[in-house]
């Protein structure tokens, strides 16, 4: 019997009891859909992460006090750190030597803290940063309105804000417009000088959320801490993406002089946009497995109804199959039969599932752009033959218990089953 | 002589549990070509199980038989299956037609299984017209009155040109006049083609249709005698 012949009678006795294989076909459904869905919200928040924090540019380095290991090295007081030395502004500038660091181009040390910031009886509390007039380049920033903070507002130590325009919003119910206007943090007036462009969600919270102070205010006024002139967070712009790791380098040794410290005890921590790639990528991989994987057991279980059908089918049509052996058919001819009818529901199946999978993820997208986050889920070509592939699989692996038992049926038994 | 079965010395043994059953004790006989040969014994007389050595349902535990020149007792299942489409056509008593299948869907079901691509259909309808049918022929079964369900069987028993019709009560499903009619189907069938007819009934009306009635008794051969049926 030829294989299209097969797939034809497969199809007229599964359409002879539509209900059962409509149900059957659900269980794999579900699967298939959960898998899709789940790798494509996976996927998604992958693309979305790695978007943001390629978004801050990638020729961007952070430093921060610590030891890169949590346990801190040996005999330097553990991970309360206390004999480490804090990055100070001094640490800042040395990082500008041409000479000991050319990969370097731009240097913005910052301060940062959370204030209450109030205009009348607006109220919200937001990320401060002390920051330097190179900080709006380092970090790419635009804005849609005023000025950001220049020279003067550092060595004046002036009070004025820039802010972001969620923060703007927040206070004045508009994002324009609002240069000029007073507003007080943690009850001291700043002027307002500029308001940023609109970026979107990051991967340090929202880059709109937040206030903008010149660093020698912050310093003095706002954000207090143990030693003058220490930074919390130095962010250095190399030369090039390329030049990151020859940066990374430098950075490193010149603070370790200045710091004291042997090599492999740092004190302090390098950061690049691809450690934060590879850490977030990490992150959402486990994720998306995980997800995966809970998809995959539902999936199992559809495998499963198959069978069970299967079987059911199998006792149901004894008679059937002794007769068609009394016509001639070999046992080949009726595993083939059996395993293209469970093959055929669980290829039915997934090509719904594909479809459904891929409505839910156009739904979650829908959700989470009504709710204001920019995340598209992602069906990929990957996750829609992994499916399909595991489903025929799944159609096949459960499919051949009950055929082989229809296909060792003997025809003088099974012809008087009734 | 031109046998077309040729039966020696076959037995065969069912073992259940412990014990061990003899339904057949060593029968041998022949059947000629184109001859009508009825089986007849009461129940426990190994009628069945003769019926399903004759027709490569199941094999002997020891004998010879050799159905149209081939010898099928040491073959195995697949080559038995193939045996079954090209030699033995089937009607059984209660006709046994897939009911998701049209009358030449289930007329044409031999023939797939014979792996035959082209010319399934002309070969039904044909089939079909010989049982009286053609108007009949995309109908389901559940659409067909007993009899004519057991003239589809028929067709689908000749489809393949057999060498021999197995016939398993043939009429027992059906009032007496369409029994009458089916029996004069076959009998009708077995002149014009020249097919091998053998009916396992306990009906001794039937029996006497024949033309060689074989009974069985306690597994091994009762008597052989000559029926009034083919005389003329």
């Amino acid at each position: 019997m030829s294989f299209t012949q097969a797939i034809f009678e497969a199809l007229e006795s599964l359409n002879g009891n539509k209900m059962r294989s409509g149900l059957t076909v659900l269980g794999i459904v579900i699967g298939v859909a959960a898998v899709i869905a789940m790798l494509a919200v996976g996927n998604g928040a992958q693309a979305s992460i790695t978007g943001s924090i390629s978004s801050i540019g990638t020729n961007l380095l952070f430093v921060f006090s610590g030891s890169p290991n949590q346990e801190g090295p040996p005999g330097s007081g553990g991970r309360s750190g206390q004999n480490e030395r804090p990055l100070t502004l001094g640490d800042a500038n040395a990082l500008l030597d041409q000479f000991a660091a050319p990969s370097v181009e731009m240097v913005a040390p910052a301060i940062q803290g959370n204030g209450l910031l109030n205009f009348s009886s607006e109220k919200t509390t937001t990320s401060i940063s002390g920051v330097t007039p190179e900080y709006y380049q380092v970090r790419n920033l635009e804005l849609t309105e005023g000025e950001f903070i220049n020279q003067e507002h550092i060595l004046g130590r002036m009070s004025v804000v820039v802010l972001g325009p969620e923060t703007a919003i927040t206070l004045f119910g508009h994002a324009d417009g609002v240069v000029g206007e007073v507003i007080r943090i943690e009850g001291q007036p700043f002027r307002i000088i500029g308001v940023l462009v609109a970026r979107g969600g990051g991967a340090f919270g929202s880059e709109d959320n937040a206030a903008y102070i010149p660093f020698t205010t912050a310093q003095a006024r706002l954000i207090k801490r143990s030693t003058r002139d220490q930074v919390d967070v130095i962010f250095v712009q190399a030369t090039t993406a390329e030049a990151v790791p020859t940066a990374v380098e430098e950075i490193s040794s010149i603070i370790r002089q200045r710091h004291r410290t042997p090599v492999g005890l740092d004190d302090f921590t390098v950061f690049t946009q691809q450690d934060f790639l590879s850490i977030f990528s990490q992150i959402t991989g486990v994720l998306t497995i995980f997800l995966g994987g809970i998809a995959g057991i539902s999936l199992l279980v559809g495998g499963i109804g198959i069978m069970n059908i299967m079987l059911v089918s199998v006792t149901e049509r004894t008679k059937e199959i002794g007769l068609r052996k009394a016509l001639g058919a070999r046992k080949r001819d009726i595993l083939l039969q059996f395993l293209t009818e469970s093959s055929l529901l669980s290829m039915i199946g997934g090509v719904i599932g594909i479809i459904f999978g891929w409505v839910i993820a156009r739904i979650v997208e829908q959700v989470a752009t009504a709710t204001g986050n920019t995340f598209v889920p992602i069906v990929g070509m990957d996750a829609v033959l992994l499916s399909t592939g595991f489903s025929a699989i799944i159609g096949l692996f459960f499919g051949i218990y009950p055929a082989s038992r229809a296909a060792n049926l003997e025809p003088v038994e099974a012809l008087r089953y009734e | 002589m031109d046998w077309v079965i040729e039966a020696r010395e076959l037995t065969k043994t069912y073992i259940m549990g412990e014990f061990e059953v003899q339904a057949l004790r060593g029968v041998s006989f022949t059947v000629s070509r184109g001859e009508i040969v009825s089986i007849m014994g009461p129940s426990g007389s190994g009628k069945s199980t003769m019926m399903n050595t004759i027709g490569c349902l199941d094999r002997p535990t020891s004998g010879e038989y050799i159905l149209d020149g081939e010898s099928v007792a040491q073959m195995n299942d697949d080559q038995l299956a193939s045996v079954r489409n090209r030699k033995i056509g089937f009607v059984f008593q209660s006709f046994n037609l897939l009911s998701r299948l049209t009358a030449l869907g289930n007329v044409e079901l031999p023939l797939r299984y014979a792996g035959l691509a082209q010319g399934r259909r002309e070969r039904a309808q044909k089939a079909l017209e010989a049982v009286g049918l053609s108007d009949r022929m995309s109908h389901r079964p559940y659409e067909l009155s007993g009899g004519q369900q057991q003239r589809v069987a028929v067709a689908r028993a000749l489809v393949n040109n057999p060498a021999i019709i197995m016939a398993d009560e043939p009429t027992g499903n059906l009032d007496s006049k369409v029994g009458k009619e089916i029996m004069s189907l076959l009998l009708s069938l077995n002149k014009e083609l020249g097919t091998t007819l053998i009916i396992v009934t306990h009906d001794p009306k039937i029996a006497e249709q024949t033309q060689r009635i074989i009974r069985l008794k306690d597994g091994e051969l009762d008597t052989i005698e000559e029926g009034k049926g083919g005389a003329e």
